[in-house]
């Protein structure tokens, strides 16, 4: 551990400090439980849990997972217990095993965003709130509020007024749109005080042999090395518009040099999400390998390296 | 306690890999990973390589575990090299390395009194059912097994693996070994000749489904292992759903890496490929 004492890996998402900057990514670390069995949860920046609802959600019906080149598709749905369940036993689980938590969030109008918001008011243990308006395994494409500069103000504005200024808002944006730097000035005008990039890319595949798709939900969201690209570019693009706003990068990272990609292009910290499908200790792999990489390249701390690559 | 408390990540040496009719059999020299896996537990490996494109961990059924041996502990796999990862895990030579986390999943239950037992088996998903098979034995239960396939050469029967076996039924459709037909054309006649107590089954959902409803319609008893794609293995990706009552009755989408793979019959919810059924929790108003 010394080593990390002697390199400032430090990062920072509105007013609250994580010691490292490898966070795990929504929808990829179940309950938390599921991975303390690997590692130590106090080992991450912090556990971004999968994306809470209102009420129950049974998710979609299977096959939900095509493997495809260097990615996957997944159709789960946002699968899980509601907020209140959420609060009573997954939070709680999670803080007394050493997790910093960010919650994630997931609604299907901007009164549900609200009302998920007073359901984490006051909770100060927290140590964020994300905001999925991007995830694209909905029925009604039409509320993917990230891919309308409107809907997303209106929700970030509805979370912010509902939540004080207790911890702070990542939203979490679609790569699936013209123009990402648009999208991320609304939600930042609107309150948000770090930006989450990218959630999945909307794919499909057809099964073939069966002549139909592969999923049962037909599409599916794309994650994996196959889109990291994307995700440089979409990190890229919006810290150069908005240097003074932190990024939690994610998209395809699987060890310390996709990490420090994303560090370079701006990022203030990384999420691994697919990887931990491949391999449970991914994230502390990715954890060492960029504090390595970082030295290696002579820093001395993480905020130092944050967006070099932009000249 | 944690989920799969039991489980270990480990780089695990090949021992051997031999053909043995449309599959391969495998062992690997596994350590302490081996001290804790049970007839219907399952292993996850990484395919391809560090530079491969194939991201997500294949699962494999235990077919046996040991702990004592000139290896220590060992676990052996049965693979059918029906896609790019199996294949690739195929072709692996005694002394290579893979990364294998194990063991997962629930178990076959076995029970306190020596009781009638059924074992049904579907191509290489009799793996499992062998070392079940020499478990019930020991505890002095009556073993019949079933196992079918399409054609003879994908029925995965070894020699030593019967030796725990009463009678050892085999099915084909095309008739190239034993009874033409399916497993549940015979498994009625079993049933009733040697008053079987308890089904245990593995294979394709749909061989399930079948035995699940011989085995209400005979009022028995019947564990399975169900299957369904799984990106992780580990219980955090929700892939691998299936729609199961839980204990007061309601019907979940669970994990079959972690509620399973080994479930009672009478808890699925048949036939809900492609369909959330209903009155399932959560289910899209």
């Amino acid at each position: 551990m010394s080593e990390f004492q002697a390199f400032d890996f430090r990062t920072k998402f509105g007013s609250r400090y994580f010691p490292s900057p490898i966070f795990t990514a929504s929808g990829c670390a179940g309950s938390g439980k599921e991975l303390s069995q690997f590692f130590d949860l106090d080992e991450l920046g912090a556990v971004v849990t999968k994306s809470i609802s209102v009420k129950p959600r049974s998710g979609r019906p299977t096959p939900r997972m095509a493997e495809t080149p260097s990615g996957m598709l997944n159709s789960i749905g946002l699968q899980g217990p509601g907020i209140d369940q959420f609060l009573e036993i997954d939070i709680p689980w999670l803080q007394s095993n050493g997790a910093r938590v960010i919650v994630s969030i997931s609604g299907e109008t901007v009164e549900e965003y609200a009302s998920l918001a007073r359901k984490l008011r006051g909770i100060n243990s927290l140590h964020g709130i994300e905001v999925n308006i991007s995830c694209p395994n909905v029925e009604n494409r039409g509320l993917v509020f990230a891919c309308d500069p409107v809907a997303s103000r209106a929700v970030i504005e509805a979370v912010r007024r509902n939540i004080s200024g207790d911890y702070p808002i990542i939203a979490k944006l679609s790569p699936d749109v013209t123009d990402i730097v648009s999208i991320a000035n609304e939600v930042v005008a609107a309150g948000a005080d770090g930006l989450a990039l990218i959630n999945t890319v909307l794919g499909m595949v057809i099964d073939v042999d069966a002549k139909r798709p592969k999923l049962a939900g037909i599409t599916g969201g794309l994650s994996g090395p196959a889109i990291r690209p994307i995700a440089v570019r979409a990190i890229y693009q919006v810290h150069k518009a908005l240097p003074q706003i932190p990024i939690l990068g994610m998209g395809g990272v699987t060890n310390g040099r996709d990490a420090l990609e994303m560090i370079f292009a701006g990022a203030s910290g990384v999420s691994v999400g697919t990887a931990t499908f491949g391999n449970p200790s991914a994230v502390i792999k990715v954890k060492r390998e960029l504090l390595e990489g970082l030295r290696s390249r002579g820093f001395n701390s993480l905020s130092e390296a944050i967006g070099v690559a932009h000249v | 306690m944690n989920i799969n408390s039991r489980a270990i990540q480990d780089s695990v040496e090949v021992l051997s890999n031999k053909k043995v009719g449309a599959y391969n059999h495998m062992v690997f020299a596994v350590g302490d990973m081996a001290s804790h896996a049970k007839p219907g537990n399952f292993v996850a490996i990484s395919v391809g390589g560090p530079s491969s494109s194939l991201i997500l961990r294949r699962a494999f059924a235990i077919y046996r575990s040991s702990n004592r041996g000139a290896y220590g502990g060992t676990i052996e796999l049965v693979v059918a090299a029906h896609g790019t990862g199996s294949k690739w895990l195929s072709e692996r030579s005694v002394h290579e390395r893979v990364d294998m986390v194990g063991p997962l999943g629930t178990a076959f239950g076995i029970p306190t009194e020596p009781v009638n037992a059924l074992l049904v088996g579907g191509g290489y998903g009799s793996a499992p059912l062998f070392g079940l098979a020499e478990v019930l034995k020991a505890r002095g239960c009556r073993v019949d097994m079933v196992l079918g396939a399409s054609v003879a050469g994908k029925i995965y029967a070894p020699l030593e693996g019967k030796r725990s076996v009463n009678v050892m039924t085999l099915t084909t459709e095309d008739g190239s070994a034993g009874v033409k037909g399916r497993v549940t054309d015979v498994m009625p006649q079993i049933i009733e000749r040697n008053q079987v107590e308890i089904i245990y089954s593995c294979g394709p959902m749909a061989m399930l489904e079948a035995v699940n409803q011989v085995a209400e319609g005979a009022n028995v008893l019947h564990q399975c292992a169900v299957e369904e794609s799984m990106a992780c293995g580990i219980g955090v990706c929700m892939t691998c759903v299936v729609p199961m009552r839980d204990s007061a009755g309601v019907i979940k989408m669970q994990r079959s890496c972690i509620e399973g793979p080994v479930v009672d019959g009478s808890q699925v919810v048949w036939g809900s490929e492609r369909k959330i059924a209903q009155g399932t929790w959560g289910a899209p108003q």
